[in-house]
């Protein structure tokens, strides 16, 4: 399988302060990636630098085989490449639909092409909610809104930043579907997770990061079967 | 019963102008959070524009209407050509860089309306089809006046489909809480914000070109615009358009109540509300912010995300270099008068003053966090104080000049009260309408202020009648002021503040009553402030009301951008290069305001952090230099 997303040896500063070094891997087209860690690992900084967020001071990204980094946000977003921040940020005084709006993006070949409607039915609470500001909405709707608000611009891959986070039981196992549903449809995607259990329960392929640097790069049962691993970065 | 809805028309029109004065500021401000000063002279331009446009098509209807659309679209590009230039490259600078580079835009497009237009008044046609009048209750009334009244809610409901109604709008919308998020969905942000202020600059154009058969297109017009736009944008609530159509009925109707009042008569003393027209609106202001914080229908500023302003670094304690170099600034100010010409002297003298001046609004902008758009007022209390306690008390001048900041202090202590239980613009505002109100007072009360005329005759005692005497009272004033200054800024009361200031729920939490801090910090810069001005009055042996108009406010501000908010010499260095550099080019030259609007934007453009801000930042040790890299408006978990 071809790479969609691969990193080359990243790093990342904020001020003075050396955030990601020399990060590198990659998902390949139709699989869904997770980046495992704990808080303040690097997972978050890492998909912002992938978006164009945060500046990339040495190294490079590449997206469907061309280089991205250094390139402003919108630019990369609108080559396919989708972001759902960790914090959802979505636009409250806007209503769900007007929210959806926002992320549209024209179709764009070798993608799912989605609409309101489908995405309705993937994520079947907005439907009733399609006319109420996105500020009432509750957090794992927002959540929901957030993906769909992303999915709108029809990306071919999308990153998603702590899906789980914060989110009731019954609703991270919607989220799990959900997913699993991108998958299905075609898309890569990339997941940042401090959840093992979700990541497993998603994921096809594991990268842990641990204090800005990769620290193991395998399979979710490769992982899985590594308790020395396990348990050196990611036992709380 | 008839004139009392002629005067209820003319309100409407006014109330009409006044909204398409102030609705595209609104937008602008709501969107982009830049408070656009040149707003008022894009207006100004409209009118020129639509003169110029009408005179060469011809006062056919097609001409007139063409002119008037014609100038309210270059305006439009200009806006957006203002943009992309200057605004686009600063947007991550702190934001009141943004006040300052389109404040020095009102210098530059005053100057060349001046070069292009001349100083003469133009007068233009009337429009055709609406240059008659109809009878109203027996009363005849412009009918242009009632085609205005109907331009306004036109205006109204066509800004709110588009916005409402659009994926334009919609986008605009969005990027208004969150334009990085809206970037990272593959929208061109800035693009948006270019769209945005150009569509405010159409707006105030169009303002400005429906006045031709009104008023003359004059060359004041910018600063009287933007004031006016500015009291209707706060007391609607920033950023909120049906706000600013409320406050601009509200406004425009009281002063047409006052001017249909007159002079009324209660219980023997006689109140002249026409008189009231000059300052009926910022009273109007201060009410509302005293009652609503937020303005009519304004919301409290959510923190707008992705805009991305740079941390500024605290201020610190000079190290014994610095203390050195302000001794031997001191040991060259003292030898001036030996060395230089008498003209250095007055010069100099003019510089001493206005750096005490700028170090008390430092105070209150760096530590406080208070950005002041009247701090004039002070100053002119101390002059006014020092010179009417001298000439009506019969005072000895000694004796005033301590006096008199204790006058600008007592007025700060009120006025602040008031003042700081606001915040940010909002609070900027509430402190130009004092000022505004204590300078209509000191413009129309003829009997004890002189009125327009001021006072003449505020000579200090014998002792210090020569001008070199004169100065080294001065340079002891301002020197101990400064050094007072900053002793404060660095005492236990200092750092509270500051904390206060960064984060006012912990400074909170720990037990610190920041309104309090506040406040104090508000009257110690007015007293300051008002030294400076006692000081200004009896080295010219005059005062006049200019001495607390909004531009001498502007200057100080301008003078502590200059410099660098955060910075302790910032103030000082900002304005001996602004008072230095008005004073030669302005003798150089008639188009003194393009010349320092152009500095000023230069300056802008390279030193975003102030003149000392940046000389610190490329000499600064390691642990000095600006945080680079920084997106988004705060550290957040990697």
């Amino acid at each position: 399988m071809t790479a969609m997303l691969e990193l080359e040896a990243v790093d990342t500063y904020y001020g003075r302060a050396h955030i990601l070094s020399r990060v590198s891997f990659a998902a390949s087209a139709g699989e869904v990636a997770v980046l495992l860690g704990r808080n303040g690992a690097g997972k978050s900084t890492t998909l912002k630098s992938i978006i164009g967020l945060v500046r990339v001071a040495a190294g490079a990204i590449r997206f469907a085989g061309e280089r991205i980094d250094g390139r402003a946000p919108y630019e990369i977003a609108k080559r396919g490449l989708g972001y759902v921040p960790e914090d959802r940020r979505i636009f409250s005084d806007l209503t769900v639909l007007e929210n959806l709006e926002v992320g549209r993006q024209p179709p764009r070949p070798g993608a799912p092409t989605w609409t309101e409607a489908k995405l309705f039915e993937l994520f079947p609470n907005l439907a009733e909610r399609r006319r109420q500001p996105g500020g009432r909405l509750s957090g794992g709707e927002q959540q929901m809104l957030t993906i769909a608000r992303t999915l709108m611009g029809n990306p071919s891959c999308i990153l998603l930043d702590e899906p789980s986070e914060g989110l009731a039981p019954v609703i991270v196992d919607q989220m799990a579907a959900a997913i699993r549903g991108l998958k299905q449809a075609g898309v890569t995607v990339l997941l940042s997770e401090q959840n093992l259990h979700f990541a497993t329960a998603v994921a096809d392929r594991a990268h842990i990061i641990e204090k800005g640097e990769i620290r193991f790069s395998g399979t979710i049962a490769e992982l899985g079967a590594n308790e020395a691993i396990r348990a050196a970065y990611l036992a709380v | 019963m008839a004139s009392i809805v002629a005067q209820f028309l003319n309100g409407l029109a006014s109330a009409s102008t006044l909204f398409l004065i102030a609705v595209g500021l609104s937008l602008i401000f709501g969107v982009t959070r830049i408070v656009n000063f040149a707003h008022g002279s894009l207006y100004m331009l409209g009118l020129y524009a639509a003169y110029s446009l009408i005179d060469r098509f011809g006062p056919t209807p097609l001409g007139f209407w063409g002119g008037v659309i014609g100038a309210a679209l270059l305006v439009g590009a200009l806006g957006a050509l203002v943009e992309v230039a200057i605004l686009r490259r600063i947007y991550r600078a702190p934001e009141l860089f943004q006040l300052l580079a389109t404040f020095a835009l009102v210098l530059v497009i005053r100057d060349a309306v001046l070069w292009h237009w001349g100083p003469e008044d133009l007068l233009g046609p009337r429009a055709p089809g609406f240059a008659g009048s109809v009878a109203i209750l027996g009363k005849p009334f412009p009918e242009y006046d009632l085609l205005l009244i109907a331009v306004g809610p036109l205006v109204l409901v066509l800004l709110w489909l588009l916005l409402n109604r659009t994926r334009w709008g919609t986008l605009v919308r969005a990027a208004t809480q969150d334009r990085e998020m809206v970037g990272a969905l593959g929208v061109n942000e800035r693009w948006l914000f270019t769209g945005v202020f150009a569509l405010g600059a159409f707006l105030a154009g169009l303002g400005g070109a429906l006045q031709i058969p009104r008023e003359p297109a004059q060359l004041f017009l910018d600063l009287t615009a933007i004031s006016d736009a500015f009291v209707v944008v706060v007391v609607g609530g920033m950023g909120s358009i049906p706000g600013a159509f409320l406050a601009a009925l509200l406004i425009g109707e009281i002063k047409a109540l006052c001017i249909g009042l007159g002079t009324v008569t209660v219980g023997g003393v006689a109140i002249s509300f026409s008189k009231l027209t000059l300052v009926v609106e910022f009273i109007v202001m201060a009410i509302v912010l005293i009652v609503r914080p937020y303005g009519l229908l304004g919301k409290p500023l959510a923190m707008q995300r992705g805009a991305g302003a740079p941390v500024e670094l605290p201020a610190r304690p000079d190290g014994r270099a610095m203390a050195l170099a302000g001794l031997a600034v001191l040991a060259a100010l003292a030898a001036l008068p030996a060395a230089g010409t008498p003209y250095a002297v007055v010069l100099a003298i003019d510089i001493l003053v206005f750096a005490l001046f700028a170090a008390s609004l430092q105070f209150i902008m760096g530590p406080a966090g208070m950005v002041s758009f009247g701090h004039a007022a002070y100053f002119g209390l101390g002059a006014y104080g020092a010179a009417l306690l001298l000439k009506r008390a019969g005072l000895p001048m000694e004796a005033t000049l301590a006096l008199g900041p204790l006058v600008a202090a007592l007025g700060a202590a009120l006025f602040g009260a008031f003042v700081v239980r606001l915040s940010g613009v909002y609070l900027a505002m509430l402190t130009l309408a004092f000022a505004q109100i204590v300078w209509s007072i000191a413009f129309q009360w003829d009997a004890f202020t002189g009125g327009s005329n001021g006072l003449v005759g505020v000579w200090p005692s014998g002792w210090l009648s020569g001008k070199t005497a004169f100065y080294f009272l001065t340079l002891a004033c301002v020197a101990a002021g400064v050094f007072l200054l900053r002793r404060i800024h660095f005492s236990p009361y200092g750092y509270a503040l500051r904390a206060g200031r960064d984060s006012p729920l912990r400074a909170d939490a720990i037990g610190l009553d920041i309104g309090r801090l506040q406040w104090v910090a508000f009257v110690i810069a007015g007293a300051f402030a008002g030294v400076a001005g006692a000081l200004a009055g009896y080295s010219k042996g005059s005062i006049s009301p200019e001495v607390m108009a909004v531009s001498r406010s502007v200057d100080g501000l301008v003078m502590v951008l200059l410099g660098g908010v955060q910075t302790l010499s910032g103030p000082l260095v900002g304005a001996a290069a602004f008072t230095w550099l008005q004073d030669t080019i302005a003798r150089n030259t008639e188009y003194w305001r393009a010349i320092l609007g152009a500095t000023i934007l230069f300056i802008v453009l390279a030193f975003p952090q102030g003149i000392v801000g940046q000389l610190a930042a490329w000499l600064g040790s390691r642990d000095r230099g600006a945080p680079e890299g920084m997106v988004g408006w705060r550290r957040r978990r990697a």
